[in-house]
């Protein structure tokens, strides 16, 4: 697994919106910038590595207490200021291997500061805002809850240094009880447990899995492309209904997730008897 | 609530920690108003735990119900914290997702339907890891919603209390409701010490992760609206007066300016005795009320 996490998001992140910085007041984990994106302005956030963070457990690209309450106020920003008008769109650079796992986070009650951020991307989509997730790296664990599964439309690079899972592997393999070679052969067969990007594309949660050159130190054409992808996922999505369907309408999901839709529709039909 | 119960109340108690999913479910209902949607005799079961050599259940451990409370619609949605450690999978996650859709389905047609989460998980079920993930996002976006019509209430009352990603969405949820035995975190003792080593925490000290992640100082710091005895009759009553009074005015995952500012004021150079948070973070501005 990667140890430049966080770096990535940095790179993509200029490449994008021509700059690489926080907001007045913010701390330095979290960039947003308002930079154009096909015709129009779009919001970008990425949660980076500060090695002078505040809070020591946060401070090689984890999300933490801080950064969980600046993502939100830097969308709800958005979604206020757009109350009554073209609601722009919102792009989550993704690249960020863990929340913050410390004592002080868990005293301070860092599971809020996550569903402070999801509750703002959330509360985003629902008024309608386009809301973009680019997977540019990794997304394990609270990440990808906190910062990009509430968007109407998920992108990753189509890349072995996109990792997206709910646990890093030397830890999925200790308590699942598995060597790491015995976790990378099972999820060979069994999709949903994979590390492989290609795999996560199988479940059908991704709207596309984009191919760039050179995902460390993307090329003009690289950017180019990308920004079109996002310029397309954001046609789509004001498309589309503001619900998280797309998941499980897709036809990878029809195959991949067939327990989940064959739930839903006897639950659904339970229900209505009365 | 501050007064610790007396010997005979504790002896006359019903406990409500030794039921199971199913027993609490239906302990919180108006009695004989619950039926269970696709319980274990409709045999939907994770097609993911038998491939990995694990035993799957016919309710995938997560149990739902509809019926009344307080004489209003309300849904149950319970997870059986003795399968798999409650953890949320592809059918367990899939089942909590769709009945909050259906209830917000409901409301929108004019029934007022309120839920209640009951949560005792350690987040994702690894055996089934993107899945379960993808299916806790579904949950909560399915929150966000309904919560805008009818509470959206989270029990937690013991013995697994409520972790990993579901602690967050336990976060989205409109109340909160804890025992002194329950815990609320994201990050469980063991997986910090794994992590950040044992200086940064002691899995074994469980004073420490009671003072930290325990329903006393939870409730105690504001971010749990209930305090109750594990007690039938009193989480019952303490569920109904919640689902009565309605929506809150706001929401404490919207309250981003408060809590922001509360951690900007914290001192960050040194860990913290969780007592002195309690004197920090007054209850006043919460979503909560006193019972």
């Amino acid at each position: 697994m990667s140890e430049n996490a966080g770096l990535r998001g940095t790179v993509w992140f200029r490449a994008i919106t021509g700059q690489a910085s926080s907001m007045p007041g913010d701390p330095k984990s979290v960039l947003t910038s308002d930079a154009p994106l096909g015709k129009e302005q779009a919001r970008f956030l990425c949660v980076v590595p500060d090695p002078n963070a505040r809070f020591p457990g946060a401070r090689h690209g984890e999300v933490g207490l801080e950064e969980g309450y600046t993502l939100a106020a830097r969308v709800r920003e958005i979604v206020e200021q757009d109350k009554g008008a073209i609601k722009r769109p919102i792009v989550a650079i993704v690249d960020a291997k863990s929340q913050a796992y410390g004592r002080r986070e868990e005293t301070a009650a860092i599971f809020l500061a996550c569903a402070a951020a999801i509750d703002a991307y959330g509360s985003a989509r629902l008024a309608g805002h386009p809301v973009i997730a680019l997977i540019v790296g990794q997304a394990i664990s609270g990440v990808p809850l906190t910062h990009g599964y509430q968007a109407n439309r998920i992108l990753a690079l189509d890349d072995d240094g996109v990792v997206i899972h709910a646990m890093h592997k030397a830890a999925a393999a200790r308590i699942t009880r598995r060597s790491v070679e015995e976790l990378e052969k099972l999820g060979k067969k069994i999709a949903p447990i994979s590390y492989d990007v290609r795999d996560y594309a199988k479940l059908g949660l991704l709207y596309k899995l984009l191919h760039v050159e050179n995902p460390e130190k993307p090329s003009e054409q690289d950017i180019r492309n990308v920004q079109d992808e996002l310029v397309g996922a954001v046609a789509d999505a004001r498309r589309g209904p503001v619900d998280l369907r797309n998941r499980l309408e897709s036809k990878e999901a029809l195959e991949m997730r067939r327990a989940t839709l064959l739930v839903r529709s006897k639950l659904e039909a339970q229900w209505l008897e009365n | 609530m501050s007064n610790l119960p007396s010997i005979s109340n504790f002896i006359s108690r019903q406990s409500f920690i030794e039921l199971d999913a199913r027993e609490r479910a239906i302990a919180l209902f108006d009695e004989g108003t619950s039926r269970e949607l696709v319980g274990p005799f409709d045999r939907i079961e994770s097609p993911w735990l038998a491939m990995q050599d694990v035993t799957p259940q016919e309710d995938d451990g997560c149990v739902v119900m509809k019926g009344k409370i307080g004489g209003q619609a309300a849904v149950v949605i319970a997870l059986e914290g003795a399968f798999q450690g409650g953890s949320l999978g592809e059918v367990s996650g899939g089942k909590m997702a769709a009945a909050l859709t259906l209830a917000s389905a409901d409301n929108e047609k004019g029934v007022s339907t309120s839920a209640v989460v009951l949560l005792e998980t350690g987040g994702v079920r690894l055996q089934e890891a993107n899945l379960g993930e993808a299916a806790i996002a579904e949950i909560m976006a399915s929150i966000l919603v309904l919560r805008r019509h009818a509470p959206v209430i989270c029990l937690t009352a013991g013995t697994v209390g409520c972790f990993g990603g579901m602690s967050l969405a336990a976060g989205l949820c409109s109340y909160v409701v804890m025992t002194r035995e329950s815990r609320l975190g994201m990050n469980g003792p063991e997986v910090i010490e794994q992590e950040s080593g044992v200086d940064e925490f002691d899995s074994k000290d469980h004073a420490l992760i009671w003072a930290i992640d325990g329903g006393e100082q939870r409730y105690a710091t504001g971010l749990a609206d209930a305090l109750v005895e594990d007690d039938i009759p009193q989480i019952a009553d303490a569920i109904r007066n919640l689902v009565l009074k309605g929506p809150p005015p706001v929401y404490r995952s919207s309250q981003v300016e408060l809590y922001r500012s509360r951690i900007a004021a914290l001192d960050t150079s040194r860990q913290w005795d969780p007592k002195e948070l309690r004197a920090l973070w007054s209850t006043k501005d919460s979503t909560e009320e006193k019972q």
